[in-house]
């Protein structure tokens, strides 16, 4: 993708097309064992300034999935399906073809900012760095536009900053540095690979607040990756929900949460404790361990831990159905609000979600 | 990293885990050597210093039936002298390294766990080890005192504590901030137990894979010393048949005489390094990803 | 240096009695770390008292100050009417057996080279309690009761394990030698959300089972809140507010507390994402601020805040705050 190319996609997306687009999108790791399925089949889309929050536990697929749009996975990768980033699909694109996007169009923002700066090298550098490379800049105006980029993430004494190294700084500045980063070229499009989860709670806040910021003022959009729930609730226009490689439920945020109709998503929430329950409360909780992605079960990859399974559900995988709105689709038999969900329910709530017939623990 | 690129990686490393086949090559090679050179004298080996002279041909006579290796310039069997030389070779490599985890493990022991003053002392004495030239005190030792076989072993040996006690230390160190040995001092466990049942399992399985490493090292130090005329004054040694072979006139027409004692040392050194890297990465745990 | 005050100190069966805790590190020639300065607080038997607080607050280091390891700088650890400080070293060991701790990573808590039920079995082996076949029984009994099959914790090594049965081992270990107190130092921050609430429903089922007194380390504000009965609120080595978990949430009175709760994303969202009151960056604990240690960061510090420390004050209900201008009024004491 060349210049010209950028700007025929920005006319495009003006014009209402999604900038990112994913079409039964597959990852495969080729391992001893056999087919390792981190990705099976995810369909999305995301417009110019949308906040996308995927969410998952371990094993879920989530980051595997950033990866793939992203192009940062190993060789034993095989990629399927297709993902198109301002129309054009990416999928096949190698290193050589990804580098022009990495930076300019699409960047990351890491876990563990600690692991994710170059030691040895000043912060100043490591911002001045994609500019002058992928915007030609000179030292002059590379080391203004640092500056600039250090107040805008909101790192105070930013002169003094540009010469300091990464052990120098805290975990809540490092990660804002990270953020200065990756948005240095003016991106479209920001990925969040469970920015604040290293971070302390009140750093959390700050970083997602300035994460939001960023993103109405430079109109990008952003993909956030997380495990938390809570996270993604005040930050997100519409919530993925990866289990087992698969998206089980995908919908605005404020449907989401208000009408949850997945399994996992709903034992999801309930296991999480709540600041406004009252302490001692009995967490749900979900038995069993992720699925093998090598083997995963037969039907629904989530059916061997779910209290609400049926027969049907370990033979037949369920398909991605719309509700009533046609933004909110999942991936359920039997969902909340079904008449043998909410029998089933009925019974669990009665033993305080503890069933005899799960014995098995994680 | 994901679980899912955790499990690609680990499924590589799985494989990694079984010995393999090249493994047990290298260990089946290193026991004949030890076995032959272990029962040397009750085996039907030639007198490695007798000269098997035929009358009307000039030696080195090339590998036949009555000598399978050849023989040098002097009618000496070198079959006889390579597995007579093993004996010499692999005790001095046995000995250096025995000394090496002995001392060296104790000290970098007690140096990477109690830390402070203990480290202090403890470190400052590996760098003076490690500051002296190895050759030159060799060759003091070698000048001062007779050259025998437990010299030179006792020799090696000195020189290896130092970079063997370092390695504990350093695995010491990395073990010692983990959270069991914080727990097993707070079931109640006292320092000694602590060393010998939490630290030492962990700290003894990279050593030993290092121990087959030093050993190769000391065999070739030992030859190198030989080359030197600093070896073990009776007896054939590899270092000394090599070079013994090298320096002939014979070389050219004769090769054998070199060439086939290098082969085993060869041989017996890559043996032992490669099944050292095989422990070490068998050895290797992995952790799950949470 | 001057504490955060006694007055939160309760009678009663008092399983732990902390005052006056003070525990400073040397870091390179001339700072010391002041990682905990003062603070003291108390454990009733079969209570759960949590300690909140973010990176540097201390609330570890509070952990294993208790643990003597290692032993603090200065003040005094009742354990069981038992003064920890003054006791040899063999007499420390022996009370060990009755104060355990869960450390934060699962897997790196167990001996990697030993199978799991060994390192069960080797708090009892340590301290030769019961015949062979009495040690083996209680053993299996235990990895029963936190889930985890004997036999295959027989013949596993931790690795083998996922994060949450490494944990729940870890449980069984501490639970062996039936110790009075259990310290959790972060048991479940390494652990995904639904794993999460096993450990702590475990937790909780085991305390009443085995009858046993918690201080439940953590800086997630909702799984405190979740399993504790009084919570302990730590800013850079001092103490905030002591209240009972419901008082804390419901009516918050330190300024650093209120921006806590305000920061945690509630997974619900209608609620108010926006930032708490707070600015700046956590301060230095090596030369931390002077009067209240919060008041650069507070909203409503005023001149008083620099120059006096503020002492726990009761607020009524066993709820006390340590603040010259909390968010709700102090009661008068009578």
């Amino acid at each position: 993708m060349n210049k010209n190319d950028i700007i025929q996609s920005d006319r495009r997306i003006e014009s209402g097309e999604p900038l990112l687009e994913l079409i039964d999108l597959k990852t495969h790791f080729k391992t001893e064992r056999g087919l390792v399925r981190a990705v099976d089949g995810v369909t999305l889309s995301l417009k110019r300034g949308e906040s996308l929050g995927v969410v998952g536990e371990s094993g879920s697929g989530k980051t595997v999935l950033s990866r793939s749009i992203m192009g940062l996975l190993p060789s034993t990768a095989v990629k399927h399906g297709s993902v198109k980033f301002a129309g054009q699909d990416i999928v096949g694109f190698s290193a050589k073809q990804m580098r022009h996007l990495w930076g300019a169009e699409m960047s990351m923002v890491f876990q563990n900012p600690l692991n994710s700066l170059n030691p040895l090298m000043k912060i100043g550098k490591q911002i001045t760095e994609p500019l002058k490379l992928h915007l030609g800049m000179d030292k002059a105006t590379a080391t203004a536009t640092a500056l600039q980029l250090l107040r805008d993430v909101r790192i105070p004494e930013p002169e003094r900053r540009l010469n300091q190294l990464p052990h120098e700084l805290s975990g809540g500045m490092r990660q804002r540095v990270m953020i200065a980063i990756a948005l240095a070229c003016g991106p479209t499009l920001l990925f969040a690979d469970e920015p604040t989860t290293a971070l302390d709670v009140t750093v959390q806040a700050q970083i997602l607040d300035l994460i939001g910021e960023q993103r109405r003022d430079r109109n990008m959009s952003v993909i956030l990756v997380t495990h938390d729930l809570g996270v993604v609730a005040g930050h997100t226009d519409q919530i993925a929900v990866m289990y087992g490689g698969k998206l089980v439920e995908h919908a605005p945020t404020k449907t989401l949460f208000a009408n949850m109709k997945m399994p996992y998503t709903k034992s999801l929430m309930r296991s999480i404790p709540k600041l406004s329950d009252p302490s001692h409360t009995r967490l749900a909780t979900i038995p069993g361990r992720p699925p093998d992605l090598v083997n995963p079960p037969l039907g629904c990859n989530f059916a061997p831990r779910c209290m609400y399974a049926l027969p049907k559900c370990h033979v037949e995988e369920p398909p991605l159905t719309p509700t009533a709105d046609p933004k909110h689709v999942y991936a359920c038999w039997y969902p909340v609000g079904s008449p043998e969900f909410e029998k089933r329910d009925a019974e669990l709530q009665a033993t305080g979600y503890m069933p005899e017939d799960f014995s098995a623990v994680s | 990293m994901s679980d899912a690129t955790a499990q690609a990686n680990a499924d590589g490393a799985a494989s990694k885990r079984r010995l393999g086949v090249g493994f047990w090559i290298a260990v089946f090679w290193l026991f004949i050597v030890f076995f032959a050179a272990t029962f040397a004298p009750w085996l039907p080996f030639k007198d490695p210093d007798n000269n098997y002279i035929v009358s009307g041909e000039r030696p080195p006579y090339a590998p036949s039936g009555t000598h399978p290796f050849g023989t040098d310039q002097d009618a000496r069997d070198l079959l006889a002298r390579t597995v007579f030389g093993a004996r010499v070779s692999l005790t001095v490599g046995l000995v250096a390294i025995g000394m090496g985890m002995l001392f060296g493990g104790f000290m970098g022991i007690m140096a990477g766990y109690f830390r402070g003053w203990w480290d202090r002392v403890i470190s400052f004495v590996f760098i003076i080890f490690l500051s002296f030239p190895a050759l030159v005190l060799a060759i003091l030792i070698t000048a001062l005192l007779e050259r025998s076989l437990r010299t030179i072993s006792i020799t090696l040996g000195i020189l290896s504590i130092a970079p063997v006690g370092r390695i504990a230390r350093a695995t010491t160190i990395s073990f010692a901030d983990r959270e069991f040995v914080l727990a097993a001092r707070t079931l109640g466990a006292k320092n000694g137990r602590i060393i010998i049942r939490e630290l030492l399992p962990n700290v003894l399985i990279p050593m030993s894979a290092l121990a087959l490493l030093g050993m190769a090292v000391a065999v070739v130090a030992e030859g190198g010393l030989a080359f030197l005329g600093l070896s073990v004054e009776k007896g054939p040694t590899w270092g000394k048949v090599i070079l013994t072979g090298a320096g002939s006139r014979d070389l050219q027409k004769a090769p054998w005489i070199a060439i086939i004692p290098i082969i085993v040392l060869f041989l017996t050194v890559l043996a032992l390094n490669f099944a050292g890297d095989r422990i070490r990465a068998y050895f290797d745990v992995r952790e799950t990803a949470l | 240096m001057a504490g955060t005050g006694k007055a939160h100190l309760r009678d009663g069966d008092k399983v732990l009695s902390i005052e006056d805790l003070v525990v400073e590190f040397k870091v390179g020639r001339d700072s010391t770390v002041k990682a905990v300065s003062g603070i003291s607080f108390d454990v009733l038997r079969g209570e759960t008292l949590g300690i909140v607080g973010e990176s540097g607050c201390g609330k570890s280091t509070t952990g294993r100050a208790i643990m003597q390891i290692p032993p603090p700088t200065s003040g005094s650890i009742i354990f069981e009417g038992a003064e920890l400080t003054e006791m040899t070293s063999s007499a420390v060991r022996e009370a060990r057996t009755r104060v355990q701790m869960i450390f934060q990573d699962p897997v790196s808590s167990l001996n990697p080279r030993r199978s799991v039920r060994d390192s069960v079995l080797e708090p009892l082996e340590i301290w030769k309690r019961g015949t062979k076949e009495e040690r083996n029984k209680l053993v299996d009994e235990i990895l029963e009761s936190v889930g985890i099959d004997p036999a295959r914790a027989a013949e596993s090594k931790p690795h083998q394990f996922s994060g949450g049965q490494c944990q729940r081992i870890s449980v069984a270990r501490a639970l062996v030698l039936d110790p009075t107190l259990i310290i959790c130092d972060e048991p479940v921050s390494a652990l995904d959300v639904s794993v999460q609430a096993q450990v702590l429903n475990l937790l909780e089922d085991l305390k009443e089972k085995f009858g046993l007194t918690l201080v439940f380390i953590a800086h997630d504000l909702a799984v405190v809140k979740n399993i504790s009965d009084r919570v302990a609120v730590m800013y850079l080595g001092k103490l905030c507010e002591v209240a009972s978990s419901d008082d804390l949430y419901a009516r918050p009175a330190h300024p650093y507390t209120n921006v806590l709760l305000d920061s945690i994303p509630e997974p619900d969202p209608e609620a108010d994402h926006s930032v708490g009151k707070i600015v700046g960056e956590p301060p230095s604990p090596i030369s931390p601020p002077s009067g209240c240690r919060f008041h650069p960061r507070c909203a409503y510090a005023t001149d008083i805040c620099t120059r006096q420390e503020p002492q726990l004050r009761p607020m009524g209900d066993g709820h006390f705050v340590a603040c010259h201008h909390p968010v709700e009024t102090p009661v008068e004491i009578r």
